[in-house]
């Protein structure tokens, strides 16, 4: 069946083109850029209007598929008949251009590009480190380095501070690199190597040097383990490969750069924002400060509001596929926008407010299906406890600049803010 | 009610746990464990929303004859 379309976009009217199994492709190029962190692009509701699933070009300039419907967003991610394996020809990135891609498609894969027994494999073997006992047990820790990075703004003279450089990205950092076991001393390098790596406009050279120095660094970081092996992930998960014959050096190199950059960038850009959210609406801030235990349905709102990794799930079909009258052809990319699907209003009333109280923890802000965050349970951790402390140990925080000039990371694949000037 | 747990293709993803640790549980690996398999009152709802809840499809639940 042939389907036609036309998405109206500021500026264009757009005409769709169309075939048998081609679907329709829009003028707007996607991802869209978000303006603001308080507002879904306007092409976000417009093409979820129009239809859950869209072929769209990408500003890559490659057709996908484009998911912004929340039960389909599930469905797919959810479906073993879409293949995560990033080193496939019709892989629909969203920032990496050939030149790069190409570079990056030598490197081995982590879990994240991993499919089927394989994945299961990879993903068995870690699934210990982060069981909601063994998080539960580092909630003092976590509590004692927010604490201390609170006391550092609270002894400034100024009263200001900005938040990013401040709480929102040493706190994750530091849980990460001590729960892995990368020495204190070395978390700077990776917090200024984690960012760029994450933005559609870093160069690629840029992107291939930061790869190639991380690569180092962690496989030095690997041969001093499993000379002299420490309490920690990964001197655990070198015994684990040495006890089962498996040791395997590239793997272990491609797992702890899976963690650390998804450590560093996620929970810390959460931060960042959900402090803002909470600001922006003084009234529900004064739910949670009155009763913790409001926290946590809070976190899973910030979550599903911002969804800051919004188009990380893509996929590839490795068959044809139907879903409900679109035919998706073997080899086709599809986009599941989180973004789309965590505001899609059949299943969240009034989905552009932010509501502490919405209760709801069926977003896919950690993804769905069997690539589903694994350190999602650290990460709400890390954000309650952020959350409550630091509002009730400097009740009077507001944002220092106003909303209008706070960079936000606009071209990031993981939504969040450059800096965040604070006082209080 | 019952509830079954399909330990092979679990991920370990703890949202059953984060839901009602008086049903379920994990075991050191990360596998679910299911605490009891018969929930009832508000742990039967609970367990229902950890079922919707469940990324990998690991539970689900079996309604029993003879139920009201």
């Amino acid at each position: 069946m042939t389907e036609t379309a036309s998405i109206t976009t500021p500026g264009t009217s757009s005409t769709a083109t169309s075939g048998p199994g081609s679907g329709e492709v829009t003028d707007t190029e996607f991802p869209v850029e978000r303006g603001c962190p308080f507002s879904t692009p306007a092409e976000y509701e417009q093409i979820r209007e129009h239809s859950p699933l869209t072929k769209v070009r990408l500003t890559t300039g490659r057709e996908a598929w484009w998911i912004a419907g929340h039960e389909l967003a599930r469905a797919v991610l959810a479906d073993r008949r879409f293949s995560s394996d990033r080193r496939r020809d019709n892989f629909p990135f969203v920032s990496t251009d050939p030149e790069t891609r190409k570079q990056l498609q030598d490197q081995p894969t982590s879990m994240l590009g991993m499919d089927g027994a394989e994945h299961a494999q990879t993903r068995r073997a870690l699934m210990g480190e982060f069981t909601v006992r063994r998080m539960a047990g580092l909630r003092p820790r976590i509590q004692q380095i927010v604490d201390q990075h609170i006391d550092e703004m609270l002894s400034s003279e100024q009263r200001s501070a900005d938040l990013v450089e401040a709480l929102s990205l040493p706190v994750p950092s530091l849980v990460i690199c001590e729960l892995l076991g990368v020495p204190y001393a070395d978390h700077d390098f990776f917090q200024a190597r984690s960012g760029p790596l994450v933005r559609h406009h870093t160069p690629s050279k840029v992107r291939v040097r930061i790869q190639e120095e991380l690569n180092t660094y962690l496989g030095g970081l690997i041969d001093r383990k499993v000379a002299d092996p420490t309490d920690d992930l990964l001197s655990r998960q070198i015994a684990k490969q040495h006890a089962a014959g498996t040791f395997d050096r590239t793997s272990l190199v491609s797992m702890a750069f899976l963690l650390l950059i998804a450590g560093h960038e996620t929970t810390a850009n959460m931060i960042s924002l959900g402090v803002v959210g909470l600001l922006q609406h003084p009234d529900q801030l004064a739910m949670i400060k009155d009763d913790p235990e409001k926290t946590p349905p809070a976190v899973e709102e910030l979550l599903r509001y911002f969804t800051i990794t919004d188009t990380v799930t893509a996929r590839v079909a490795t068959e044809d596929v139907q879903l409900g009258d679109t035919t998706i052809t073997a080899g086709d990319g599809v986009v599941i926008s989180g973004l789309a699907a965590d505001h899609d209003p059949t299943v969240f009333t009034d989905p552009n407010q932010i509501d502490l109280e919405r209760g709801a923890r069926h977003h896919v802000a950690f993804g769905f299906g069997p690539h589903q965050c694994i350190g999602q349970t650290l990460a709400r951790l890390e954000l309650q406890i952020v959350f409550d402390t630091l509002f009730r140990r400097i009740p009077t925080l507001r944002l220092a600049a106003p909303l209008d000039d706070i960079p936000f990371k606009s071209d990031a694949i993981i939504y969040g803010a450059e800096e965040l000037p604070v006082a209080w | 009610m019952r509830i079954e747990a399909n330990t092979d293709v679990c991920i370990g993803a703890g949202q059953c746990v984060m839901t009602d640790p008086t049903v379920f549980d994990q075991h050191d690996d990360g596998i679910v464990m299911l605490v009891t398999k018969h929930p009832e009152g508000e742990a039967a709802q609970r367990a229902r929303d950890a079922v919707e809840l469940c990324p990998s499809g690991a539970l689900s639940l079996i309604e029993e004859s003879g139920e009201v």
